[in-house]
């Protein structure tokens, strides 16, 4: 217990730090920003503090924005606490939480208590973040890799132990691949991103992958490693490794990621504007302004990346306390917004398509 | 100790009339100039002579500590207790909707709409991670412990102890990331080689992939543990009676002689206290082996293979997004995590009892 907690200690100081050294290097910044009058009035200005916590998928576009906004708006404090959807609606139910982040729209059991700390209205999901999900890879002397869904299931079920196994020669013709052992890594926390990774398994490759959907990892063999940056970590650290990570992580450890083949039979690159194809074709199955969708993975339309992460703010459309409303609707109002959305693209995340972040900007704009 | 129950019966029935200055142990006396003169009552040496017992005001002070260290004593308890019915209130509900059973079942899915857990797996990862870390650990930690004591300039000895403690303020986060990224490729190595020309062993088959290992996580948690041991050993040699070493050199032993006639025997229930105190860290450490073991749920004495698995570091992975039968279930664990812990201990101490009669009987 005790030496748990001087490991959160140490995190705390280190995340402390990292801040204070993030807001030393940006300092400069704001002085120019507040200096041109409209930077800062095309944000909805409230003052209060907020808190909110969930999903730690968003957490790099959360930091970011709450750093934006609150250079843009005076007296403004907002807490995002990155301690897991679970936690983060666990939050919002007790009340703890203002708005709570989610890998995942509120499950059917969990709606009638989140809507009941919403007076007069519900509980609404808005999708907010796109965090593409990369399947990076680590094989001495290739440097691009197709994968077909089936034969990406078939790696991760264990069922292709050998880089030049012939399912993988298939895809990739004209390559050479060496007859390396298969290493697969996986997340052992249980994760968001591992729940939508299975989930796209199941829906894509039924056939070769048996263990459904879930936030927990549950195929046999493979190496756990904590959090993406562990996963990471490993595939960068080990030879034949190929691991499924967010996208930044892939990027910001220089990783090779693979092209994934979607429903159109192409196999496509992971790009912001890829993934959000995806995200422009997928169904909204809320009602009204309740936006959660349901992602095709399955995808037919042309260059899409189809592994691709929604992660929502849920939030009251109605019955917040007055002292919150203004500065809710203001912060989610610039996340939502074009300039919002655009400061995203360098943290390896993809904008919301246009369809669908005119649809959320109308959304926040209605609670009330 | 005693003697106070008689005492403060005494006080009880009223004498009323004695000494002040008897109220403070013995060595209080040497600070006489504490004392309010006007406290000492001119007839009381007469009536208390030497061994009178102190006034009744005293004895108020005497009798509201008692209360105070009684509750705080009790207080300790209850806390224990509540945070027990807590814990257990928690837990049992998760364990009857585990549809498998608890100690046997290899894996860990809470969460799911039938929730499946077990903890036998954990529990030996738990052990096993501990047992070798200690392994490695407690031969380095005594020898540096005797050489900081007994072989190593006073000044160098100061210097390196200084270091060694230094070591323990490490945060376990630091030692975790340091084991993934930096030493998991080194013992990769080690573990091919072990594989190649030990693989007959059980400990050292399978086929890898290697790194992230058993073998990893107790080497990373045998340097966490090193300080503590390190630190506890070399005050306990330090403090062997000079008169027994210079009998034993006197006698004709050369050090290293005097050190295991004089200096280990002295420091046994030192030394085996302070491998206690490392096996509570490295039972209970979550960070460090949550991020170094590639977290598999089966029972295997292979050590090089990546997997392995802990309680505490379960705990970590799965807290985040559990929901309340998947906290139930971390909650149970953490339960059996505290049950290991004192099985442990007692068992490690009623070895150590068994022994000292033994060395105690022989001397």
């Amino acid at each position: 217990m005790k030496l748990q907690r001087h490991g959160t200690l140490a995190c705390l100081a280190l995340t402390a730090t990292l801040a204070l050294s993030a807001c030393g290097s940006d300092n400069n910044e704001p002085a120019g920003a507040s200096a041109s009058g409209p930077a800062s009035a095309a944000a909805n200005c409230a003052t209060g503090t907020l808190n909110a916590q969930g999903s730690s998928a968003q957490k790099n576009a959360m930091a970011e924005w709450i750093k934006k906004y609150q250079q843009q708006c005076q007296g403004v404090t907002i807490n995002y606490e990155p301690s897991g959807s679970g936690a983060g609606i666990q939050a919002f139910i007790a009340g703890t939480a203002d708005f709570a982040g989610s890998d995942s729209a509120l499950k059917d059991e969990e709606k009638p208590k989140a809507d009941a700390k919403c007076v007069g209205g519900a509980a609404i999901n808005l999708p907010m973040v796109i965090g593409p999900v990369a399947v990076a890879f680590n094989v001495n002397g290739v440097d691009n890799l197709q994968l077909k869904p089936a034969t990406l299931a078939k790696i991760f079920a264990g069922k292709i132990t050998k880089w030049d196994d012939a399912a993988i020669k298939a895809d990739n013709p004209g390559a050479a691949l060496p007859a390396t052992a298969i290493q697969t890594v996986h997340r052992s926390d249980s994760s968001g991103t591992t729940d939508n990774f299975t989930d796209f398994l199941t829906k894509t490759s039924e056939a070769d992958w048996t263990f459904g959907k879930a936030k927990e990892w549950k195929a046999p063999g493979g190496t756990g490693a904590k959090g993406s940056d562990g996963v990471a970590s490993r595939v960068k650290g080990a030879d034949g490794t190929i691991g499924y990570m967010e996208w930044s992580f892939a990027e910001n450890s220089g990783l090779k990621i693979a092209k994934i083949g979607n429903g159109a039979g192409e196999f496509a690159e992971l790009t912001a504007e890829s993934a959000g194809k995806t995200i422009a074709g997928a169904e909204i199955v809320g009602q009204g302004d309740d936006l959660k969708m349901k992602i095709d993975y399955n995808t037919k339309e042309a260059g899409a990346y189809p592994i691709v992460l929604v992660t929502y703010e849920i939030v009251c459309s109605k019955g917040l306390a007055a002292d919150k409303l203004p500065l809710v609707k203001g912060f989610l109002g610039y996340t939502a917004s074009t300039e919002g959305q655009a400061a995203l693209t360098e943290l390896g995340y993809a904008p919301l398509p246009e369809s669908v972040r005119a649809k959320v900007e109308t959304a926040v704009k209605n609670i009330a | 100790m005693g003697d106070t129950p008689p005492r403060s019966a005494d006080a009880g029935t009223g004498a009323s009339r004695v000494i002040t200055d008897h109220a403070r142990p013995a060595g209080a006396s040497a600070r006489p100039a504490e004392d309010v003169p006007t406290s000492r009552t001119p007839g009381g040496g007469a009536l208390g002579g030497g061994g009178g017992l102190p006034r009744r005001r005293a004895f108020g002070a005497e009798r509201a500590f008692r209360g105070l260290t009684l509750a705080a004593g009790t207080a300790v308890l209850v806390v224990i207790v509540a945070i027990a019915v807590f814990l257990v209130a928690k837990a049992v509900p998760a364990l009857r909707a585990n549809t498998v059973s608890f100690w046997t079942f290899e894996g860990w899915f809470p969460n799911d709409p039938e929730p499946r857990f077990g903890i036998g797996a954990l529990a030996f990862g738990t052990v096993l991670s501990a047992v070798l870390a200690l392994l490695v650990a407690v031969p380095v930690a005594l020898g540096i412990a005797l050489y900081l004591s007994h072989y190593a300039p006073r000044r160098l000895g100061n210097a390196l102890g200084f270091l060694i403690d230094l070591l323990a303020a490490v945060p376990s986060v630091v030692f975790g990331l340091w084991g993934r990224d930096y030493f998991s490729g080194p013992v990769a190595d080690l573990s091919a080689w072990l594989n190649r020309y030990f693989g007959w062993l059980p400990l050292f088959g399978g086929d890898g992939p290697y790194g992230a290992s058993m073998l990893l996580g107790a080497l990373v948690l045998a340097i966490m543990v090193l300080p503590i041991i390190t630190s506890l050993s070399r005050e306990v040699f330090r403090q062997t009676p000079t008169a027994n070493e210079e009998a034993a050199l006197a006698l004709g032993a050369t050090r290293w002689e005097m050190i295991r006639t004089a200096v280990l025997p002295y420091g046994r229930p030192g030394v085996i206290a302070a491998v206690m105190l490392g096996l509570g860290r490295a039972l209970g450490e979550t960070i460090a082996l949550a991020l170094t073991l590639g977290i598999t749920f089966n029972i295997s004495f292979n050590i090089i293979d990546n997997g392995g698995n802990t309680i505490a570091a379960n705990i970590a992975n799965a807290f985040g997004e559990a929901n309340d039968t998947g906290r139930g279930a971390l909650i149970a664990s953490g339960l059996m995590l505290f049950a290991i812990t004192l099985i442990v201990n007692i068992t490690a101490r009623a070895i150590i009892h068994r022994r000292r009669e033994f060395t105690e009987s022989a001397a």
